[in-house]
């Protein structure tokens, strides 16, 4: 098998130009994905069946199902419906790009609930009747207890799904978006040349992914000052 | 109202408390005066911390009534609230907030509650910092502090809200031997000053100098109550007698 360097050289320019949609796709489902899970999870831990009960079938739901399953049918099959076509969300929902972001912001909104439950749950009952002693309401003891302790407690896994999003908006390409696997699709349909075109891709994801991962070790050791003892 | 319901700044009649089928306290009827020190002590699972706690309500009475300085504690958010105020509460395991340092860990219930000034409340803090003598470690995380100087910066996170009463549970137990008087010392300042005062504790030595009652506690009853004098040199329940007799023993 003879490898086509010269290919590689001439691709990944190409392919740096989906690098920028790439991005696009991580951080706006990041952001918006990030706030549906702190609002899944007060409704998860509200303690009122009516609010937790809708929220626990909504996360078995996305949480059970592939991620490129929800894509197909947020893409392909919502269109069909005549109300959504009718509804304010069809500007977004007509385009690819985003079908994209809210089927990757249904997705990972529904893990992170589940991660940032973990923390919360993860946080030392003392401390929360220390805050409750001292007079603190409920939602006090939430904001200045519970959340900066629960965030440094869930960051790891944190972490772990931002790298699992930002591999998943490669299945954005499946919708004819132009991502970089987008690009790199199109470019073995025109050489077939597979192996040097997605090795080359899978090389800029390695590159995302140890940037994504250099940036949590670093805010994870900042949000863990008051751990490291004296001595 | 009657005339002690005016001097007694607690009063608890007849409460009940079940975990479940469990029932960890027995028809408990006790009455603190404003400035009196209560030892309770008594076997492990004997409900002492159970009963301190249903005095802030970290823990909800089942039957009975509970009434902290003219607040009675029922479901109402008002009265905790009001309750909570004027109670401060040590643990046995402390409790400081780990995210925050020492100086901040006092700040924060005070500007959050009493809505103090960020600087009324570091000055506040440091005032308590320096009779519990560590006002050097106001910017120290509490995990670079050894187990006495946190449980001293346990008080005084509980005394920047300026309590009326204070409640101690098991505030040694989790102390190396070594640290236990630093922590003692600070308690017993407490008392001098007039501080009311319920501590559940095994340090007999303090219930000795500083108790005006001490509480002899067994299965969720109060067995016995009297002056420290009294308690420990004439006991009057077998139960005491006994209770006594393991923990003078060595």
């Amino acid at each position: 098998m003879s490898f086509d360097f010269a290919l590689i050289v001439d691709s990944i320019p190409k392919m740096l130009m989906g690098i920028g949609l790439t991005f696009q796709l991580l951080f706006l489902s990041l952001v918006l994905g990030t706030a549906l899970a702190i609002i899944l999870l007060i409704l998860r831990i509200s303690g009122r069946w009516y609010l937790s009960v809708p929220t626990m079938i909504y996360i078995y739901i996305f949480r059970g199902t592939p991620i490129l399953v929800q894509i197909f049918i947020i893409y392909y099959g919502l269109p069909q419906l005549e109300f959504v076509r009718d509804s304010i969300f069809w500007p977004i929902l007509r385009e690819p790009f985003g079908c994209a972001i809210v089927a990757l912001t249904l997705n990972t909104g529904a893990y992170v609930s589940e991660i940032f439950r973990g923390g919360v749950l993860g946080v030392d009952r003392g401390l929360k009747e220390a805050g409750a002693a001292l007079g603190l309401s409920v939602t006090h003891r939430f904001v200045y207890i519970t959340s900066p302790i629960a965030i440094r407690l869930c960051l790891p896994a944190y972490s772990n799904d931002v790298i699992s999003l930002m591999k998943s908006t490669a299945l954005a390409s499946t919708i004819t978006l132009l991502d970089m696997m987008g690009i790199a699709r199109t470019i073995v349909a025109e050489t077939y040349a597979p192996y040097e075109v997605f090795i080359s891709v899978m090389f800029i994801y390695l590159i995302i992914t140890w940037v994504i991962q250099r940036t949590f070790g670093w805010i994870e050791k900042r949000m863990s000052r008051h751990v490291r003892s004296e001595a | 109202m009657s005339d002690s319901e005016h001097t007694n700044i607690i009063q608890l009649e007849n409460v009940d408390k079940f975990f479940g089928v469990f029932q960890a306290l027995k028809n408990i009827t006790l009455s603190v005066k404003k400035g009196e020190r209560i030892v309770v002590c008594g076997p492990s699972g004997s409900g002492k911390s159970t009963l301190i706690r249903c005095i802030n309500r970290l823990e909800e009475h089942s039957n009975g009534k509970i009434v902290v300085n003219g607040h009675e504690l029922t479901s109402s958010v008002k009265n905790i609230d009001a309750v909570r105020r004027e109670v401060g509460m040590v643990f046995q395991s402390f409790n400081l907030f780990p995210h925050l340092t020492v100086v901040k860990n006092l700040m924060l219930a005070p500007m959050l509650v009493r809505k103090a000034s960020k600087a009324e409340a570091h000055d506040t803090a440091m005032k308590y910092l320096t009779r519990v003598k560590i006002p050097e470690q106001a910017n120290k995380y509490p995990s670079q502090l050894s187990g006495g100087q946190q449980q001293r910066v346990a008080i005084a996170r509980a005394l920047c809200m300026s309590p009326k009463i204070m409640l101690f549970d098991e505030p040694t137990s989790a102390l190396d031997p070594e640290m236990i008087s630093e922590v003692l010392d600070v308690m017993t300042d407490l008392a001098r000053e007039g501080m009311t005062m319920i501590v559940v504790t095994h340090e007999m030595g303090f219930a000795r100098s500083v108790a005006d009652q001490v509480v002899f506690m067994d299965e969720g009853e109060i067995v016995e109550m009297n002056p420290p004098q009294e308690f420990f040199d004439n006991p009057q329940h077998a139960r005491t007698k006994l209770f006594l007799s393991q923990i003078l023993a060595h």
